[in-house]
Order: C-alpha cells, then structure tokens, then sequence
C-alpha cells in the first residue's frame, strides 16, 4: 500500500459525483472488475427494458410504473447498502475504508438537471442506455452518444461563463 | 429457466440488482457509481484542447471506461444470447399517441420509425439524436451527474442537491414528453 498525494483530485472530482479516490495503485487488469459489474448492469438493463425509449415515455407520461419501480427499488436497495457500510464500517476488499464526499449544491443541479430532462425524454436514454443500446445493436445510438460527448465537451468549454 | 430469463424482468427484480451495483462497487474498490463522467473521461483523453475542466489524470477514472464498456458489452449479450423474440408491449395510449406520429414499429427498444440512420438526415431525426444527446451530454455535466450519479448513488447517501438535481430531472422529462415532444415527433 503506497499513498500517493493527488494534487489533480480536487479537479477530477469537479461537477462529477462518482470520482473516489483509492489510495491504492493497481495494474490495469484490475480494473477487469469493473468490466464484470458492468456487464451483469448492462444485462440488467436490457432485460428490464430500462433502456427502451418506450419506457422512458411510459414514465414521463404516467402511463406505466415499471420505470418508478426500477428507481424506487434501486435506491431503496442503495440506501439500505450505504447505511450498512457506514453503519458497520465496512472496508473494501483491500481493506480500504469506504469513503463518502458531501455533495454541495449549486444552480447547475436545477438548470443542467432540466436540460438533462429534455435530453432524457427525447432519446429515452441516459448515459448508461446509450452505451447498452449500441450493444444491442442500435449502431444508430453511436450518433447519440457522440452528441453527448460533444455536449459535454462544451458545457467544459463554457463552463466559467454559466452561473453555478 | 432460459425461457424465464428471456422474457422482459419485472421492476422487482432489475430495480434491487442495479441498487445492488452500488455497494458493489464501493467495496471493490471505493467506487462510486456513476455512468456520465465517462463522457468527460473521453473528452479528457481525445480532445482536452488546454480546457482546465479536461485537464486532469483521466488514467485515474479508467475504471468508470471499463465500467462503460461492461455495458455495452453486457447489452451485446443480452441482445444475442438472452433476447426476447416478441415485440416491445407498449401502453394502449401511449401507443395511439405514436401512432399519430407514424411509430408503429415495436421491433426494437428505441422506435427504428424515429432511431435508425436513414432517419438520422430528417429534420426530425436530426433533432430527436443529435439534439437529444447534447442535451444528455451538457445537462449531466452541468448538473454534476446522472440518473446513476445523482438519482441512485446521491440519493442512497442522502445527498439533499441530489434529489434537487432528480427531481429536475423528472420535471424536465415531464416537460420534454407531454408538451415539446409531441411538436418535434410532428416535423
């Protein structure tokens, strides 16, 4: 175990809520555990049709409840998980301890969260989708995510100039 | 069992297994989940362009690539080896409204009658991909994450700007479907 001082997490961490810091330093092929996650969410979501842009308007429009039971029940199962780590201070598999960053709020999470919404309902896909979908073969969905990128990239581009 | 697996999981059963995917990842390795910040990794590595929002040590977030990359590998699998040989079942209404808009094509999850490349050169189709994704794209950003980051790993840890940021969210959607969308399915 070799801690390192990470002089660009302060950066990294910026307007992102799933950057956390692991003193460790690993081989890459470590990270083939992610891929695994990944794989068995990805199945998930193909097979619950969470990605299907039917859904997506089922939701927005009230007509079905599958997609407010997938949420519903994801975070209800996250909640009851994060309570458990911090409640019985479970480490990680190297024995790291879990750790947890506030979020603070500014005005991005009211107006990007709205742009968000749109964006949402038009492709009927969040980050996650696009890139299960294109898996599924809606090679189509390559335009989609590439658009996103470039939207990212911008808001990157622009980022001192918009009110936070 | 195999035909059990084929057909569409019910909420009960995909909702837990993505909650799950929380824990999972903090205890492999102190991750938090979250799928959008995989959209700035690529910005990071392919065009950073001196933008100090895209310089940082994106080799450090190179699991939430990989992550990205399960996924869709993940939806290759489901696709060939798990798929379910019957049509999208769609809500009667929500099927009349699209009928309108000449969706009837339930073959895939996204509607080929809008999603497909020779639509992608359509007023329609141009703005329904190009202009969608950018909005996923900038909209995650600003708002500092997804349906992932902010809807699932914020509020599982009782993050107060995550639930402002999902339930703008929803109330974007809601706008989006209900009162834009129907304009832009009628170009």
């Amino acid at each position: 175990m070799q801690p390192t001082i990470d002089t660009d997490f302060e950066m990294r961490t910026q307007d992102t809520i799933c950057v956390n810091e692991s003193q460790l330093t690993h081989k890459w092929y470590h990270n083939i555990k992610y891929l695994v996650v990944g794989v068995l969410f990805g199945i998930v979501f193909v097979k619950a049709e969470v990605i299907s842009w039917f859904r997506i308007q089922e939701m927005f429009r009230f007509q079905s409840f599958h997609m407010y039971g997938v949420i519903g029940s994801a975070v209800v199962v996250g909640m009851i998980s994060v309570f458990l780590i911090k409640r019985f201070n479970v480490k990680t598999i190297y024995g790291e301890p879990v750790q947890f960053h506030p979020k603070k709020f500014n005005k991005g999470q009211v107006i990007g969260g709205l742009l968000f919404g749109f964006g949402w309902a038009m492709t009927g896909a969040c980050p996650g989708p696009l890139f299960a979908l294109i898996g599924t073969g809606a090679t189509v969905i390559v335009v989609v995510l590439l658009s996103a990128i470039a939207g990212t990239w911008v808001y990157g581009r622009f980022r001192d100039k918009l009110p936070h | 069992m195999i035909d059990f697996i084929r057909q569409p999981w019910p909420w009960y059963v995909a909702g837990p297994l993505i909650g799950l995917t929380v824990p999972a990842l903090l205890l492999l390795g102190n991750k938090h989940f979250g799928i959008s910040a995989n959209l700035r990794h690529i910005c990071a590595m392919c065009l950073p362009a001196n933008i100090p929002f895209f310089t940082y040590n994106w080799k450090k977030e190179l699991w939430n690539l990989f992550f990205a990359g399960g996924i869709l590998l993940g939806g290759i699998i489901a696709a060939w080896l798990l798929r379910n040989p019957a049509p999208v079942e769609v809500n009667e209404a929500l099927a009349t409204t699209l009928s309108q808009h000449g969706i009837t094509n339930y073959d895939g999850l996204v509607p080929v009658d809008v999603f497909s490349w020779q639509q992608l050169f359509t007023v329609r189709g141009l703005l329904m991909m190009v202009g969608g994704g950018f909005l996923v794209g900038f909209g995650t950003r600003y708002a500092g994450g997804c349906t992932s980051g902010h809807a699932i790993t914020g509020l599982s840890n009782l993050q107060w700007p995550s639930l402002v940021a999902t339930i703008c969210f929803m109330v974007g959607g809601l706008l989006m479907a209900n009162f834009i969308l129907p304009v832009i399915l009628s170009l």
